[in-house]
Formats: structure tokens, sequence, C-alpha cells
């Protein structure tokens, strides 16, 4: 028999955590700072109005671009809380979460042979997207003593002739760094010159503590070259919902739509109907689960720092990304032992791609109780180790 | 009252068992600073009191509470005032309030069961000369009480990893 699967298919590595995630299956009273996803229900007046759509039969397709309400609405959400201006009408795509969103835009600029400069750590999906579409994913690696920011030299050093996009996530996901208005202003001079698209996936822009988020496309010239990704999953505790946004230039804003409606047609409705009570009357919940996370980091870094596990300040998003290296373990070792002795599941840090060894990805979108508890446990695992 | 004061305050309603360390550290001010804030803000009579949220059916206490709608004749110079603190002072009595509606006051009260209820309204409460009419309301069970769920949740199934 022919061997059937693809060779790109062969070419993307299989998840760096299967082996972790099946063995806390296996387990009892695991305590999981592994999930990347709010610890809270999606707030209730948002599933009231999804569950009241669904009873007037609100089932059907939507739109390719999604809901018009929904666009009409992020528009000027956007433009009030981001400095951001996008129409409705040609510059913005609902998406099915940010994965969808970030899959239709690499596929809408990249062509086989172009580099895609991707800063790492970084969420997982973005090397194998670029390779999947032909692309060549170009590591730039961030640094704790950067504070895990894009430094413009090592993005210099990176840049070749075949450089065609840059990714970068901030707040960031594993690490928890901000981009603050000067260091995406060095950024955004480089990507200029070199002619570079920028895709900026700012999916924990609410999540930010010390001051506002500055959506990248605000920045110097970058409007005209920037496809913005954001989405409802984390904010407003939306996960399983499935409900994402690409804003982008109308030109490739077209060319992203095109491939959403063969591949997608378009989000889920009831996820867009949530969405849109979310941005009509969620604040107030949003802010409420925002204010929880904020505590929960002060408490949370205070504590690894207390107990030996050196901690920069993580300025955004839910995930502390503290050091292991004191304890002489390996990430990999320091996760796999800590979940069979301790059973506390946390991601290794060379899972998101170079400058995370050495690390552990901690997230803090859990209840205190368990976090405090957690904490008690990785204390006893250090103190075993020294 | 500034936003760490709020904080504050936000933090003690959920869980006012919170150590003054572990305030001081979530609102990013001194442990002194923070048990001087509280100190005002108890003395200025923002915290009231500190207690638990108490399941009593679950406790097996076998207690039963009611709630009573009241019509009240208001009093000259006084309104519902008066009738109001003389009504408050019975131990029985667990919260009052004056309400907008077809009644004026509204009030909960416990008791260790129907009858002992029963009595403790009509005995005291109705026979009072500015009572016009009552209302009388069993709980027959909690859902949720100062904005805590009494009913349990069936577990979702959360994944350990998601990246």
């Amino acid at each position: 028999m022919k061997d059937f699967i693809s060779q790109r298919a062969r070419e993307i590595p299989p998840s760096g955590i299967r082996k972790f995630f099946d063995l806390a299956l296996t387990m009892e009273e695991v305590i999981s700072l592994g999930v990347g996803e709010p610890d809270f229900p999606t707030p209730w007046n948002l599933c009231e109005a999804s569950i009241y759509s669904i009873e007037q039969g609100g089932t059907s397709y939507t739109s390719n671009r999604g809901l018009q309400s929904l666009r009409e609405a992020l528009s000027r959400y956007l433009h009030e809380h981001y400095h951001l201006s996008y129409d409705p009408d040609g510059e913005m795509i609902i998406t099915t979460g940010v994965s969808e969103g970030l899959d239709i835009a690499i596929r809408a600029i990249v062509d086989p042979g172009d580099e895609v400069l991707v800063a790492e750590p970084c969420y997982v999906s973005y090397p194998p997207c670029v390779t999947l579409a032909g692309g060549i994913p170009v590591p730039v690696q961030c640094v704790e003593k950067d504070h895990f920011c894009l430094n413009p030299d090592r993005l210099m050093e990176k840049i070749s002739g075949k450089s065609k996009a840059l990714i970068i996530n901030f707040p960031n996901n594993p690490t928890g760094a901000v981009m603050r208005s000067e260091d995406l202003k060095a950024m955004a001079d480089i990507v200029c010159d070199h002619d570079l698209i920028l895709i900026s996936d700012e999916v924990y822009a609410e999540l930010t503590y010390e001051g506002r988020h500055v959506a990248s496309a605000t920045v110097g010239d970058l409007a005209e070259r920037t496809i913005t990704l954001n989405g409802f999953s984390k904010a407003y505790a939306m996960t399983g919902w499935r409900i994402g946004y690409l804003c982008a230039p109308n030109d490739i804003c077209d060319a992203a739509l095109k491939i959403h409606q063969y591949v997608m047609l378009c989000a889920p409705v009831m996820g867009q109907v949530a969405a849109l009570e979310g941005i009509r009357r969620g604040e107030e919940e949003k802010d409420r689960m925002i204010r929880e996370y904020h505590v929960r980091r002060n408490l949370f870094v205070e504590s690894l720092n207390r107990i030996g596990l050196p901690c920069h300040l993580p300025e955004g998003a839910f995930y502390a990304f503290p050091s292991v290296e004191k304890s002489g373990l390996t990430d990999y070792e320091f996760a796999e032992r800590l979940l069979k002795e301790e059973h506390v599941a946390a991601v290794p840090g060379s899972v998101f791609g170079s400058g995370g060894e050495g690390h552990l990805r901690c997230a803090y979108a859990v209840s205190r109780k368990d976090l405090n508890e957690a904490v008690m446990r990785m204390e006893q695992f250090i103190s075993r180790l020294s | 009252m500034d936003e760490k004061d709020l904080l504050l305050l936000q933090l003690l309603e959920e869980n006012s068992r919170l150590t003054i360390r572990d305030m001081a550290v979530m609102a990013e001010v001194s442990p002194e600073e923070t048990q001087a804030r509280i100190a005002a803000m108890e003395a200025a009579g923002v915290i009231r009191s500190y207690s638990a949220v108490i399941d009593w059916e679950r406790a097996g206490n076998g207690e039963v509470s009611a709630i009573i709608e009241l019509k009240v004749n208001p009093e000259r110079d006084y309104g519902y005032d008066r009738i109001a603190e003389r009504i408050a002072r019975f131990r029985q009595v667990r919260s009052l309030r004056l309400i907008t509606g077809t009644y004026d006051l509204q009030i909960t009260v416990t008791g260790k069961n129907m009858q002992e209820v029963a009595r403790f309204v009509s005995e005291y409460i109705a026979p009072m000369d500015r009572i016009r009419e009552t209302a009388t309301h069993i709980i027959m069970k909690i859902y949720k009480e100062n904005g805590r769920t009494f009913c349990e949740k069936e577990g979702t199934e959360r994944i350990p990893y998601s990246l």
C-alpha cells in the first residue's frame, strides 16, 4: 500500500505535550496550570442571548464576513478602545476563532518559499501554519533579558531577501510579555523599511494589567501592512464558541475572505450572537474577570519568586513564565516530574519555540484556592530537589 | 475611597478570610497600608461586619425561613423609621428593607419550624399598631444567597493541557 500521508502533513511536528496530556488523564487530583483558557464560564447574559436566538430559529449561515451587526459593533469598539479604524464591510471577517484567522491570514499572503518571521516563544500553531501554506518559518528569539519583547537587532539579523511577513503576539502566550509603544515603534520601522506584512495576534489585548494595550496597527505606518487578529475566547471566556476576527486592509481582507468562504463559509452563528451581546453589554463581566486575573497574577508571581522559581512580571495575558534553570533540570524534566510527583500540570517552555527552554508556562486562569495548592506542591517539589 | 479601597472591598466581599498579606500582594500595596485602609473602612461603617454564607439546610439544622411583607402606616415626622427600628430589634428578623410596590417593608424571619415562624408573625409583628396587613412567604429552597449558588454544579470536562 502506498503511503497516503502528504509531505506537508509529515513535515509538521506532533504536539510537544501529547505524552503529558495522556499521563495527566490517568492521574487523580491533578491541578492543571496547563490550560490556556479562562476558568470562568461564559458570562450568563451572553449565553442567554445565544439561547434566545436559537429559540427564535437563529441557526442558519451568516454572511461569509459574519453578522453585519457584530462587525459594526466591533468596528466601533475597536475604534473607541484601541483607536483602530476598520471598515466593517471591507476590512473585517468574523472567523472561527483566532486559529482560523491566523490560517487564512497566512494563506492569503504567503507563496511557496516565502520566509515568515515568527517572534518566539509563541503559540504553537504559528510555525506549522506557515509550513502548511508552503512558507518557511524563521524564528526570531525573544529573550528574558528583553522582558521577552521583540528585540529590533535580533529581528534585523533574521531578515533576508525572501522575508515576507512577521508574526507577533503581544500580550504574549506563553511569556505574558507586553510590547510598549516605543518597542513597537522600533519594530514598525523595520517592518516598513523591509516591506514586510505584520500579522499581529492580539487575542490577549484586553488582559493588559499595566497601562493600556497598544494595537500594532496604530503604530507608525503599520496600518496599511498589518493584519490584526483578535477574538472573544480569552477576554469573554468564550473559548468553546470559536469566535475570532481578522481585520486588514481591503485587498488582504478580500484575499482572506476567499479562503474563508471556501474552507469555513462562516463562523458559527450561535457564537456570533453571544459575541455581539458581549460587545454590547459584556463590559462589566469582562472587567470583573480581568480584575480577578490581575490579583491572581500578583499573588502567583510573588509566590513563584518566593519559592525559588524566578519569574519576570508578566504584564498581560494569564501566564507566568518562571525559569526552572536553578533546579538543574531541563524544562521537560521539571514539568514531567512535577506532574508525576506532585500532580501539578504545567507546560515546558521549549514547546513554544526558541527562547522558551529553561522555563515553565503556568496559566493562572485557575481559582485562587487551586493556585495556592499548586504553589505549595511546587514548593515541596523544589525542596526535594535541593 | 479610591481604586485600591474598592478592590479591597471586592476581595473581602468575596472572601472575608483572606489574609492581610495576600490582600496586600493582590492590591499592590504594603501590608501596613492594607491594614490601615481596612481599619478606616471599618471605622467609617463601610465594612459593617464579616460573616459566613451558610447552607443551613445542609447543616441539618432544620431551620425555616420566611419572607414577610408588611403594609405599614407611616408616622408623622418619622415615616417608616421608628417602626422599622422596632421590628429590627427582634433576633428572629434577619433582614429588613423598605421597598416600593404593594407592600412597604419586607423582612426575612427564621425559626426552628414553620409553627415558630407563624407564631412570631402573629404574636409580635401583625399586632403592632401601625401594621395594616402582612403576607408571609415560606422559603422552600434556596438556590442562591449573597451571590453564591447553593446548587451543585455538574463537573465540566476541562482538559489538562491546551497551548
